[in-house]
């Protein structure tokens, strides 16, 4: 596996990892918005990041604070109640809002996505064969033979034992764990350029999850695809991620490089993240609930910073006045107490 | 699969045997006898005619006579229509059930489910809209409403189509068929509709969208089977449903099929005859629910293979 992890393939060959290039992602004042009964919920907004070729990026954050949606805009798959605003130019083409047509061009091709929930994003009526087989199918124009031998050549690369049986089952004979990596066999059969990859992990047991974590920042590194990486995890970001974003109400709170935020958190917010997850070396992972007070709801769309209520160094204006973004290097942080 | 199918055409003998019980000790309770209903004929006829086919015996010999008969497929003569068995009856009459009722079965499935499936690709539009209503009607105005009202509209106001008959011309079929198909339409569609919106929105087809595969495949292969399972597991009951229909529709269209004999039958207590007709429509629901679950078996992997 380590020397030819993925297939050939007739794709122009992916960009090679080159850190400081230009990014292939570059998302601006993205704000995502559903309408509802209850008036407009706001899930994200002011969102801005840059992902290079090559670089594994961990979107962190508290249930609710919008990753889910942030990926699910930048595929073009929001519930017909939202609508996303500002922009995502993905190798020099505007995204958000893209015709279907030219998204289609794109999805499942460079770019594509793994779910947050592996036992039920596979078709249960529909062979694991002809859902690998039909993206190459679609995009890349092959047979049915041809497309059959690399969704098989796929499969091992992902470590399914016994891929040439398992290929013609059905996707309730797979574990979660299985499933989970014919999702991301499916995610990389055409080599993206980007793989946006929402809580790959959580519905998976703990001895699982590692190795799926492993296999795919190793499949990423080794094509040069570039991930953003959703979890709830901080283990799992310091592990795998060279960047970090912290994501509190749909807002960036701070971003910058995994070595920096883990070694000098400097929000608050992240302060407490990393506070109240267990240490690295006790190699277990932390869930970021235990800071205390409740997220804040989404809907209430706060004047100030949105991490007022639960701040411990808040001050009068931040009830107000929203921090604007200091910015030095790749760091970022959006706080009126700490300074960069 | 195969053996599952073998079980299940086993399970129809037992089945098919409680039927025949129930239906034949139920049909005794009921006050009256096929010749009682005579007047003209004196009482020492009723006795003779009832020691002619064994009605003086105890019920278990009747009813052990009758199980004897059903195992040589020997249904009895008809009391009340001379010179008929019952087997001659059902021949003459179900050819003409038959069709009427794989009619309405077809087309209630075809319009429903396009309805349906447009009505939820669509959603709040006039297409919505339009099925929506044609559900409400069709569910809840009974048959034997609706099939009058057509007989007026188009046979006696309009004249566009035959009031009744069958067998003359192909347009004597259309209201019968379009009486008996309504209310499956009605029920089609709002399955449809229901199970195919939450399909669209399951989280396997969002995998479909995002592999570029486009809406149209994304609804064709990876929507429609998920969508389609409860209408097929609806089919096999639907039967029941247009076979109940079909005897109120056949009377009021005078169609001359088994339907007729039933609500006859019943009346006169020619307990044969009664009994053939409801082993037949048991045996029909039985078969239609079997193929219904083979169906569904043969599209949901996780049925097939348990
Ligand atoms: N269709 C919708 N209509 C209204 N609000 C929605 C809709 N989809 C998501 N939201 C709201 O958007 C907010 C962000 O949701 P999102 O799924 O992105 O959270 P998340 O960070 O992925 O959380 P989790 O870690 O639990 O997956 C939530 O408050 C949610 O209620
Ligand atoms: S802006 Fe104020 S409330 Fe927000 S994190 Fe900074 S100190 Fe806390
Ligand atoms: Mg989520």
């Amino acid at each position: 596996m380590s020397d030819s992890p993925v297939p050939a393939n007739p794709a122009p060959p992916p960009q090679p990892a080159a850190a400081g290039g230009a990014p292939i992602l570059s998302v601006r004042d993205l704000a995502i918005r559903f309408r509802t009964a209850d008036g407009t919920v706001t899930a994200a907004a002011d969102v801005g990041f840059d992902i290079r070729a090559g670089e594994i990026v961990g979107l962190v954050g508290e249930s609710g604070s919008g990753k889910s949606q942030i990926l699910m805009s930048l595929m073009g798959l929001l519930a017909s109640n939202g609508h996303a605003s500002g922009s995502a130019v993905f190798r020099g083409e505007e995204i958000l809002n893209a015709p279907a047509r030219r998204l289609d061009a794109l999805r499942g091709a460079s770019m594509s996505m793994i779910f947050q929930d592996p036992m039920t994003s596979l078709n249960p009526y529909l062979r694991v064969s002809t859902q690998l087989v039909e993206v190459l199918e679609r995009h890349r124009g092959m047979t049915r033979a041809e497309a059959m031998a690399q969704a098989l050549a796929i499969m091992e690369s992902v470590r399914i034992p016994d891929a040439a049986r398992r290929i013609r089952l059905y996707p309730h004979e797979f574990s979660g764990g299985m499933r989970q990596r014919v999702m991301i066999a499916m995610a990389l059969l055409c080599r993206p350029a980007l793989l946006l990859a929402d809580e790959p992990t959580t519905a998976l047991d703990v001895t699982v999850q590692a190795q799926i974590l492993e296999l795919i920042a190793d499949l990423a590194r080794s094509i040069g695809t570039a991930v953003l990486f959703v979890t709830h995890d901080l283990g799992v970001v310091a592990r795998l991620c060279d960047r970090v974003i912290v994501l509190y109400g749909g807002r960036i709170m701070e971003s910058g490089e995994a070595t920096d935020i883990f070694g000098d958190p400097k929000h608050p917010y992240t302060r407490g993240l990393i506070d109240s997850t267990p240490r690295l070396d006790e190699r277990s992972h932390g869930e970021l609930r235990t800071i205390p007070g409740q997220p804040r709801a989404a809907q209430l769309a706060p004047m100030g910073c949105p991490f007022e209520p639960r701040c411990p160094h808040r001050v009068v204006r931040c009830r107000t006045e929203r921090p604007a973004p200091q910015e030095a290097g790749l760091r970022q942080l959006a706080c009126h107490e700490v300074r960069l | 699969m195969l053996r599952y199918v073998i079980r299940r055409c086993i399970g129809v003998i037992p089945t098919m045997f409680v039927l025949m019980t129930i239906t034949f000790f139920m049909m005794r309770l009921s006050p009256g006898g096929p010749f009682s209903t005579n007047r003209k004929a004196s009482a020492e006829i009723i006795a003779n005619l009832n020691r002619h086919f064994h009605l003086d015996e105890p019920l278990w010999q009747q009813y052990l006579r009758y199980l004897w008969g059903v195992l040589q497929f020997d249904f009895g003569p008809s009391y009340k229509m001379r010179d008929y068995s019952v087997a001659d009856l059902l021949i003459q009459g179900f050819p003409t059930s038959l069709k009427l009722g794989l009619a309405a079965i077809l087309i209630s499935t075809l319009v429903g489910v396009t309805l349906g499936t447009l009505a939820a690709l669509r959603r709040n539009s006039w297409i919505d809209y339009g099925a929506s209503t044609v559900g409400l009607v069709g569910i809840a105005v009974p048959n034997f409403v609706l099939g009058p009202l057509w007989q007026l509209l188009f046979g006696v106001m309009w004249g566009l189509l035959p009031v009744a008959g069958w067998g003359q011309s192909w347009t004597q079929m259309i209201l019968p068929v379009v009486s008996l198909a309504l209310p499956n339409i009605a029920y089609i569609v709002r399955l449809t509709r229901g199970s195919m919106i939450e399909s669209i929105r399951s989280n396997h087809v969002r995998t479909a969208r995002a592999k570029g595969l486009g809406e149209r495949l994304a609804i064709w292969r990876h929507a429609l089977i998920g969508g389609l399972l409860p209408v097929v597991a609806y089919l096999g009951p639907a039967t029941a449903g247009i076979i109940t229909g079909s005897i109120v529709v056949e009377k009021i269209f005078s169609v001359p099929g088994i339907g007729r004999y039933f609500v006859e039958a019943a009346l006169n207590r020619d307990y044969t005859v009664v009994m053939g007709v409801t082993l037949l429509y048991g045996f029909l629901i039985i078969l239609c629910n079997l193929f219904s679950d083979i169906v569904y078996g043969v599209l949901d992997p996780k049925v097939r293979y348990e």
